[in-house]
């Protein structure tokens, strides 16, 4: 399938529209491999037939343009050190200050899953038993929201950085596929959030986990996620981004926290 | 750092070279766990080994028991790579002394992923 220039443009802004993502030209491939498969899915002969479509309404359709085109690569751990840190220091630290034996855990962008289940397995192993803790993972996508739900992987997703012994802790074969069991399921809450809009009431966070969405989203969305996420993270609370991603010339409302190979930020005081 | 790649395929033992080399290991190759036995008992100590379960003459999970008997190898990490992907399979490597494990098919990725984890690549 060749991309027309009108139709990338048209996706282009459609998707900034709705998920304040931007595609800068370019990006003509991404376009290409990611609504290939969905064109072939709906029937359409090209991703222009896709675009006529969506040019004439056809319901829903947008929503599985933008789910296909924001849906991002995730593993477990995936890069290891922010789990290091949240382990080795920042749960550590918070549970010696917590007055009321209670973490509030957001991760934000969690696509399929792999990321809030990283995390409540972290925090299973840090908290002591007399803690209690939440976990909400939010995203765009409905349909990755109830992967999450779901919890369940491939042979290749497990492979990908999880550790063998929480595989066995926490997971069950399931045909050729592994899902997680039912008690760090139930841990795991999910809600449809769009990190471009005004947040829904999330409640309170000491911890928020916003890895590798930034660097989709223009200069001033980016101020305005990171502002809004300063309004949901307790003082003292720690932030989370991608390793390309930072607050240094965005929002200078937050200091940066580096500890071993991670780096965090927290609201300055 | 060397590797030890453990597998009684040619064609596996090929690729976990490559991805080893490209990780920056130095590569050594045995097709069963009787020869790798005694390659790591005459040769260096490899910093790591990659383990098939299903070979000829000495299996995967033997080759690891008989391992981690010797306390000279002791410091040599063993990671299973195998089709073997039952809980139960996964937890007696475990048991025998295996620090990771990936099942095939895998990807480069995987593997990386995996000598990270065990502080083996950066």
């Amino acid at each position: 399938m060749t991309l027309a220039t009108s139709d990338f443009d048209y996706i282009r802004h459609a998707v900034q529209r709705e998920s304040a993502i931007v595609l800068e030209p370019g990006k003509e491939y991404l376009v290409e491999s990611r609504l290939a498969p969905l064109a072939r899915q709906i029937g359409a002969e090209s991703i222009s037939g896709l675009v006529g479509r969506l040019q004439r309404g056809e319901p829903r359709l947008l929503d599985k343009v933008v789910d296909a085109m924001t849906t991002n690569e995730t593993s477990f751990f995936r890069d290891n050190y922010p789990f290091d840190m949240l382990r080795t220091k920042v749960l550590p630290e918070l549970v010696a200050q917590s007055a009321n034996r209670h973490i509030d855990v957001w991760c934000g962008a969690s696509s399929s899953g792999q990321e809030p289940y990283t995390i409540a397995m972290v925090m299973q192993e840090v908290l002591p038993s007399s803690f209690t803790s939440s976990l909400l993972a939010t995203d765009i996508s409905e349909e990755m929201l109830f992967r999450t739900r779901e919890g369940r992987y491939s042979q290749l997703e497990v492979n990908r950085g999880l550790p063998v012994t929480m595989l066995v802790k926490h997971f069950d074969k399931v045909g050729t596929d592994w899902q997680v069991k039912p008690a760090l399921r139930s841990t795991v809450k999910t809600r449809a959030v769009n990190l471009s809009q005004p947040f829904p009431v999330l409640g309170a966070f000491d911890v928020v986990f916003l890895r590798n969405v930034l660097i989709y989203f223009n200069p001033p969305t980016k101020a305005a996620v990171l502002q809004r996420v300063r309004q949901v993270l307790r003082p003292g609370g720690y932030l989370f981004l991608g390793g390309a991603e930072s607050t240094l010339t965005i929002d200078d409302a937050w200091e940066r926290v580096v500890h071993d190979r991670a780096t965090a930020y927290r609201p300055r005081g | 750092m060397l590797a030890l790649v453990l597998d009684d395929s040619r064609a596996m033992r090929m690729i976990l070279g490559r991805i080893m080399r490209e990780a920056g290991f130095d590569v050594v190759e045995a097709g069963d766990g009787k020869e790798g036995l005694e390659r790591v008992q005459t040769g260096p100590v490899p910093d790591v080994a990659l383990v098939d379960w299903n070979m000829p003459v000495m299996n995967g999970l033997e080759f690891v028991t008989a391992v981690r008997s010797q306390p000279e190898l002791r410091r040599m990490t063993l990671m299973m790579v195998t089709t073997e992907s039952e809980h139960s399979q996964i937890v007696r490597a475990l048991a025998a002394g295996a620090h990771e494990y990936v099942i095939k098919p895998f990807t480069a990725d995987a593997i990386v992923d995996k000598l990270s984890l065990l502080g083996l690549v950066a």
